[in-house]
């Protein structure tokens, strides 16, 4: 197979979702020598893009999206440790989690896949995140962006309790916070004081792109 | 064992040799961004118009849950039970998590209503049984705690076990007027929830004969065809055990598909029901 090929059938595998193939064809693509960003930028982003394109367009479907993620996470674990080395600059690091109290975790995932789609770095912290824990990530991993979801009203209300923490911890302003999940409104957002909300995984990505991008500007590094 | 539910003026009884009890979904405004601007503004007009489509459709029972963000809930859900009995005879579903309103609707409430939800959380059940007990009403409960949904049947089935010993020796909720929601999941996101569900609710129906319900729009959540895939769920759910859930009333599909299975359980008898309705349906179409 020539580069070309690795690309294109990368990027077809991705598509389907057949995790396998597509951790296969990361490995001979390295063996051919291509560099991880190539395998990333070229191939994985891309087939990512298309697959939530079709999901919002609803040509796609939950599973279909939820494999794509799959296979590309398999991918991600093996050029991660590559791209680390290469120095390359991400795009940003995501902390996620769905907030205590709540165990829905479909949407947070697919807005996962979304983000690594992009190149995002995403660490998820998994359901019912207590804000201690939100802190303790934040700490550790230093995120561009954190984002809380609930899909319960009831549950909503624990933004403001991890804003608080946040707060508290002094971290508040090292950090963008975004919210998001199906009962969640703009208005609701601005209520609690978080700095972004978004309707559905590709507005997250888009405002996480332009926020850090506002931020990057802002405070040169 | 019968789970009985009443309004000022109907009964109906919940149980594995009785018809199917659709406790119909729609008057909720979760994800509904008009409906939400309406009853912020104190309009309720849109529930008459979401309950009449309910009861159309065939529901037996109608769940309520007025779970606005930056609203009182307490208020609002009083005001909607209030308005609903006052336009059906159903029996109602009082669907929040928050204590205070639930505690608002079952104070206006006529007759005997079914609670939705505790779970296996000892601080659900210490804030929300009492309430129960106190009214004399039902209660859905369901298997999760503090740290997970388990996904394996014989640990959600530990968490129903306890639940069952907490609300009938602690609380004194007779044990027929626990009703255990076992949690469906997509099988959109997990190919193995739809087995494991049905696992579940044979466990609940072996070990406890209690009654059982869920949310019937779950399993299909994120897939395509989802009145269809209602209506394959539902049917093998009875057959394991399952005695009413939560759906929507205005899906044919799904509620044809009940009203079959009644039939083949032999929870109709003689297909009496399913008859009548085949005569009404007939009829409807020979006046038009």
């Amino acid at each position: 197979m020539t580069p070309d090929d690795i690309l294109r059938e990368l990027y077809d595998k991705t598509l389907v979702g057949n995790a396998p193939a597509v951790l296969e064809l990361t490995e001979a693509g390295l063996e051919l020598g291509m560099g991880p960003e190539t395998l990333l930028f070229d191939a994985l982003i891309p087939s990512l893009e298309e697959v939530g394109a079709r999901f919002e367009r609803g040509d796609f479907f939950v599973p279909e999206m939820l494999i794509a993620g799959r296979a590309m996470s398999g991918a991600m674990n093996r050029l991660r440790p590559l791209l680390a080395e290469t120095g390359a600059q991400t795009v940003g690091t995501f902390v996620m989690g769905t907030v205590k109290g709540d165990v829905h975790d479909i949407g947070k995932n697919l807005v996962n896949i979304m983000l690594e789609g992009a190149g995002f770095h995403v660490i998820d912290l998994g359901v019912q995140v207590a804000p201690e824990k939100f802190v303790a990530a934040i700490q550790e991993h230093q995120p561009d962006i954190v984002g809380f979801s609930a899909f319960l009203t009831t549950t909503m209300p624990m933004f403001k309790a991890n804003l608080n923490a946040l707060q508290k911890a002094g971290l508040r302003d090292q950090v963008i916070v975004m919210v998001g999940g199906a009962p969640v409104t703009q208005e609701y957002a601005d209520a609690v004081g978080a700095d972004a909300y978004a309707a559905d995984a590709s507005a997250t990505v888009k405002k996480a792109k332009d926020l850090i991008a506002r931020r990057r500007a802002a405070v040169p590094v | 064992m019968h789970t009985v539910l009443r309004s000022a003026s109907k009964q109906v009884v919940i149980g594995h040799d009785q018809p199917f009890c659709v406790i119909g979904e729609r008057i909720n405004p979760t994800g509904r961004r008009i409906f939400q601007q309406q009853l912020r503004a104190g309009d309720l007009s849109a529930i008459e118009r979401d309950v009449a489509a309910q009861v159309a459709g065939g529901a037996d029972v109608l769940d309520i849950n007025m779970g606005v963000p930056l609203t009182d809930e307490a208020d609002l859900l009083a005001r909607a039970i209030t308005l609903v009995q006052s336009r059906t005879d159903l029996p109602i579903c009082i669907d929040s998590s928050v204590v205070e309103a639930l505690e608002a609707g079952l104070s206006v409430y006529e007759g005997r209503a079914l609670v939705n939800s505790i779970t296996a959380e000892d601080d659900r059940m210490e804030a929300i049984l009492p309430l129960v007990k106190r009214y004399g009403a039902a209660v859905i409960a369901l298997p999760n705690d503090h740290d997970e949904i388990p996904m394996e049947p014989e640990k959600r089935l530990e968490l129903v076990d306890r639940i069952v010993r907490v609300a009938t020796q602690e609380y004194g909720i007779p044990l027929e007027d626990i009703v255990i929601d076992p949690l469906a999941m997509p099988i959109g996101a997990d190919p193995a929830v739809g087995q494991a569900f049905f696992e579940t609710v044979r466990g609940i129906r072996d070990r406890h004969g209690i009654n059982t319900t869920c949310g019937a729009g779950n399993n299909s959540f994120g897939m395509p065809g989802r009145d269809q895939l209602g209506a394959s769920f539902l049917p093998m759910a009875i057959a394991s055990g399952l005695t009413s859930a939560i759906m929507d009333a205005r899906s044919p599909l799904m509620v044809g598909a009940v009203k079959a299975a009644d039939v083949v359980m032999g929870n109709d008898e003689w297909g009496m029901a399913w008859i009548a309705a085949y005569r009404a349906t007939q009829a409807a179409a020979a006046t038009t």
